[in-house]
C-alpha cells in the first residue's frame, strides 16, 4: 500500500524526467533548426507567414480549430482579429515587462488612451468632431501615447518591483474612471463611428490658400468581415517584431537587460538607468497605443467597458505563461490565453474553471514560461539559488 | 588626494547609517576600509559609487564635486564599482559582462586589448566566456566582478569584499591580483572584513564602527595596533 505521499514523490519524479527529456529534445531542435542553411530558414518562415495570412480561410475535417466550428462558437475570423490585436498589445507590453524587467499592470491604460485618441479625432459622433482620416488620427494616437507613457514614467520609475507594479496598477484603473467621467469620451454609451482606414472624408481649407479635399469609401473594412481587420493587425505585428528585435539587439536592448538583471550593478556600469527605463514605458506605450488603435477601428465604438483590470491583468499572464523577454515566446502565450477560452465556449460558464486549471498546470510545469527567452530562465534559476542560500544563511 | 569625503551622513529612512564620515585616497593608493558586519562599509561604497545619496557631506573626486552627481556619470569620471557577491549580470555570458563594464566606452581595438589584459589576469574567466555569469562559483564571479569593473578603465577602482566567501588560496591569488592592478596605475578602495589580508596590503587603512570611522593609519600600523588585534584580527 503506497501512502499518497509516495505517490505525489513518484509522480514528481516521473515530471522531472519527463522536463529533462523535454529539455534535450528543445536543445536538439534548435541544434537542427539552426543547423539548416539560412536561405531555407527565410522561406520556411515566410511559409508561416504566408499561412498565417492565409488562416481565417482555412478549415481542417477532422480538426476543429475554428471557434465557428464549434456550438456556441463566434466567427474564426472576428476571433482571429482580437488575437492579433492583444498579440500586439502582449508585444509592446513586453518590451516593459519582458525586457525592462518593469511590472506594469496598468498597460490597459495605453491601450484606452489609444483606442479613445483615434475614435475622438476620428468619429463625427465625437465631441470634438475634427473627423481626421484614420491614417492622421494613429500616428496621432501612438504620439499621445507616448507622452501619457512619459508622464506616468517621469514620477514612477523611481520606484522599483512591487511599488511600481501597484502604482501602475492605479494608473490603468484611473485612466479608465477618467474615461466614465469625461464628456469628450462620453462614458458609458461611449463614441460610435470610429473612422475606418480605407476612408477619408476632409474638405480643408489650408490657411486660405489651398484646398484638401477626399471624400471616398474603398468599403474594404466594413464590419461584415473582420478578416481585412486581422490582415492589417498582422502586418503591423510583423513590422513592430522586427522593430523591437533590431532594438533589443542595440545598446538599448543591453542597457534593458542589464536594468532588468540587477538595476544597481547596471548604473555602477555606465547605465543611465531611469533614461532606459523611460524609454522602455515609451515605446511599449506606443505599441499599446497603436493596439488600442486598431481595436477601436475593429471594434467601430469605444466605450469604458473595454478597458477592465481584468484585461490587463490578462495580458501579463500571457506574456508570463508565453515566457518573458522572448517575443515568439509572447505571442504564442497570448494565443494560447485568447484563443482557449474561445475554444471552450461550448463548456459556457465552467470555460473559465477549464482555462484557469489549465494556466495553473502549465505555472507549475513552466514556472519560466512555456518558450522563455534563455537568459530569463537562467535568471531566473539564479534567483531560486541566491534564494536558497538566503535561507540557508539565515 | 583622488577622492576627498568630508563629514558624510548617510541615511536609510529614518535610520542614520554613516555618521559624519572623512576619508581620502590619494592617487596610486591601496586604502583599504575595514569592520565587522553593518558597521557601513558597503554604504561608504555606495555613497561613493552614487547609488546612495548622503544627507549631508561632501565627496570630491579629481577636484571636482561630484556629491550630487549621477552614478553612470560618475563611471565616465573613472570611478567604478565592483560590487560585493552576485553583482555581475547572470543571464549574460562572462563576456557580454565584461562588455557591459566597457559600456561607457567606445569599441575599438583598445577595448579588445583590455579584454585580453582582463583575461591574462584571470585565465579562468577566458576558459569560461561563453557561460553564462550565473554558472560560475563563488570565486569565479568575483573575479568577473573585478574584471568588468576593470574594462570602464577606472582611476579609482571600489572593491566590495573581494575575498567573501572564497577559499584561502583564493583569497591570496586575488590580493595579489589587487597588487598587480595597483602596479598597473589603478588607485584603489576596498572594503573587507578580511582584516588581516587588508591591512597587510594596503597602504593605509580606515576602521569603521557603527557608522562612524574610529581608527585610521598606515596598514603597517594597525596591524599591531592594540584595539585593533583584539576587535578584527583575533588575537588576544
Amino acid at each position: 500500500m503506497t501512502t499518497l505521499k509516495e505517490r505525489y514523490y513518484a509522480v514528481a519524479d516521473g515530471v522531472r524526467k519527463a522536463e529533462a527529456g523535454r529539455q534535450k529534445w528543445a536543445q536538439g531542435l534548435r541544434g537542427r533548426w539552426q543547423s539548416i542553411p539560412k536561405p531555407v530558414r527565410l522561406l520556411a518562415g515566410l511559409a508561416g507567414v504566408v499561412l498565417l495570412f492565409a488562416l481565417p480561410n482555412i478549415a481542417i475535417p477532422g480538426i476543429p480549430f475554428r471557434t465557428d466550428e464549434i456550438p456556441n462558437g463566434i466567427g474564426f475570423s472576428f476571433v482571429l482579429s482580437t488575437i492579433a490585436i492583444y498579440v500586439l498589445v502582449a508585444v509592446g507590453l513586453n518590451v516593459v515587462v519582458g525586457m525592462a524587467g518593469l511590472l506594469d499592470l496598468g498597460y490597459i491604460g495605453f491601450y484606452a488612451v489609444g483606442a479613445y485618441t483615434v475614435a475622438i479625432f476620428g468619429s463625427p459622433d465625437s465631441i470634438v468632431a475634427t473627423k481626421y482620416p484614420w491614417l492622421i488620427c494613429v500616428p496621432i494616437a501612438i504620439a499621445l501615447t507616448m507622452v501619457s507613457g512619459v508622464i506616468l514614467g517621469t514620477p514612477t520609475l523611481r520606484l522599483r518591483g512591487d511599488y511600481l507594479a501597484i502604482v501602475t496598477l492605479g494608473f490603468g484603473e484611473i485612466i479608465r474612471l477618467v474615461a466614465v467621467n469625461l464628456r469628450v469620451t462620453n462614458g458609458q454609451r461611449g463614441i460610435p463611428s470610429v473612422p475606418a482606414p480605407d476612408e477619408a472624408h476632409v474638405d480643408w481649407n489650408v490657411f486660405g490658400w489651398f484646398r484638401i479635399k477626399f471624400d471616398f469609401d474603398l468599403d474594404i473594412f466594413t464590419p461584415m468581415d473582420a478578416r481585412p481587420y486581422y490582415w492589417l493587425a498582422l502586418v503591423l505585428i510583423i513590422v513592430v517584431i522586427l522593430a523591437v528585435r533590431s532594438m533589443e539587439r542595440s545598446r538599448v536592448g543591453r542597457s534593458w537587460l542589464a536594468i532588468r538583471e540587477d538595476e544597481d550593478a547596471a548604473s555602477i556600469m555606465g547605465v543611465e538607468s531611469f533614461k532606459f527605463k523611460l524609454w522602455a514605458f515609451a515605446i511599449g506605450a506606443a505599441i499599446g497605443g497603436l493596439s488600442g488603435a486598431l481595436f477601436a477601428t475593429r471594434n467601430v465604438f469605444v466605450n469604458s467597458g473595454n478597458f477592465n483590470l481584468l484585461l490587463s491583468v490578462m495580458f501579463v499572464a500571457a506574456i508570463v505563461l508565453g515566457g518573458q523577454g522572448n517575443i515568439l515566446g509572447v505571442v504564442l502565450g497570448t494565443v494560447i490565453v485568447f484563443y482557449l477560452p474561445e475554444r471552450f465556449r461550448f463548456l459556457s460558464t465552467k470555460r473559465e474553471l477549464v482555462f484557469g486549471l489549465a494556466l495553473i498546470v502549465i505555472m507549475v510545469l513552466r514556472p519560466q514560461g512555456l518558450w522563455p527567452s534563455r537568459r530569463r530562465a537562467r535568471e531566473l534559476q539564479d534567483r531560486k539559488l541566491e534564494a536558497k542560500e538566503a535561507a540557508a544563511g539565515a | 588626494m583622488l577622492l576627498e569625503i568630508e563629514n558624510l551622513d548617510v541615511h536609510y529612512g529614518r535610520i542614520q547609517a554613516l555618521h559624519g564620515i572623512s576619508l581620502s585616497v590619494g592617487e596610486g593608493e591601496i586604502v583599504a576600509l575595514i569592520g565587522a558586519n553593518g558597521a557601513g562599509k558597503s554604504t561608504t561604497m555606495r555613497a561613493i559609487s552614487g547609488l546612495r545619496r548622503p544627507s549631508t557631506g561632501r565627496i570630491t573626486f579629481g577636484g571636482e564635486d561630484i556629491t550630487k552627481m549621477r552614478p553612470d556619470r560618475r563611471v565616465v569620471a573613472g570611478i567604478c564599482q565592483a560590487p560585493e557577491g552576485r553583482g555581475i549580470f547572470s543571464g549574460m555570458t562572462v563576456q557580454e559582462n565584461l562588455f557591459m563594464g566597457a559600456y561607457t566606452r567606445k569599441r575599438g581595438a583598445q577595448l579588445n586589448a583590455d579584454l585580453d589584459h582582463v583575461y591574462m589576469l584571470f585565465p579562468r574567466l577566458k576558459e569560461r566566456r561563453r557561460q553564462p555569469g550565473g554558472t560560475l562559483s563563488g570565486g569565479e564571479q568575483q573575479m568577473l566582478a573585478i574584471g568588468r569593473a576593470l574594462m570602464s578603465r577606472p582611476k579609482l577602482l571600489l572593491l566590495d569584499e573581494p575575498s567573501m566567501g572564497l577559499a584561502p588560496m583564493l583569497i591570496a591569488q586575488i590580493f595579489q591580483i589587487i597588487l598587480e592592478i595597483r602596479d598597473q596605475g589603478t588607485t584603489i578602495l576596498l572594503v573587507e572584513q578580511n582584516a588581516q589580508q587588508a591591512l597587510s596590503r594596503a597602504d593605509r587603512a580606515y576602521v569603521m564602527e557603527t557608522g562612524s570611522i574610529t581608527r585610521e593609519g598606515t596598514g603597517a600600523d594597525l596591524l599591531v595596533d592594540p584595539a585593533v588585534r583584539d576587535a578584527y584580527l583575533g588575537v588576544a
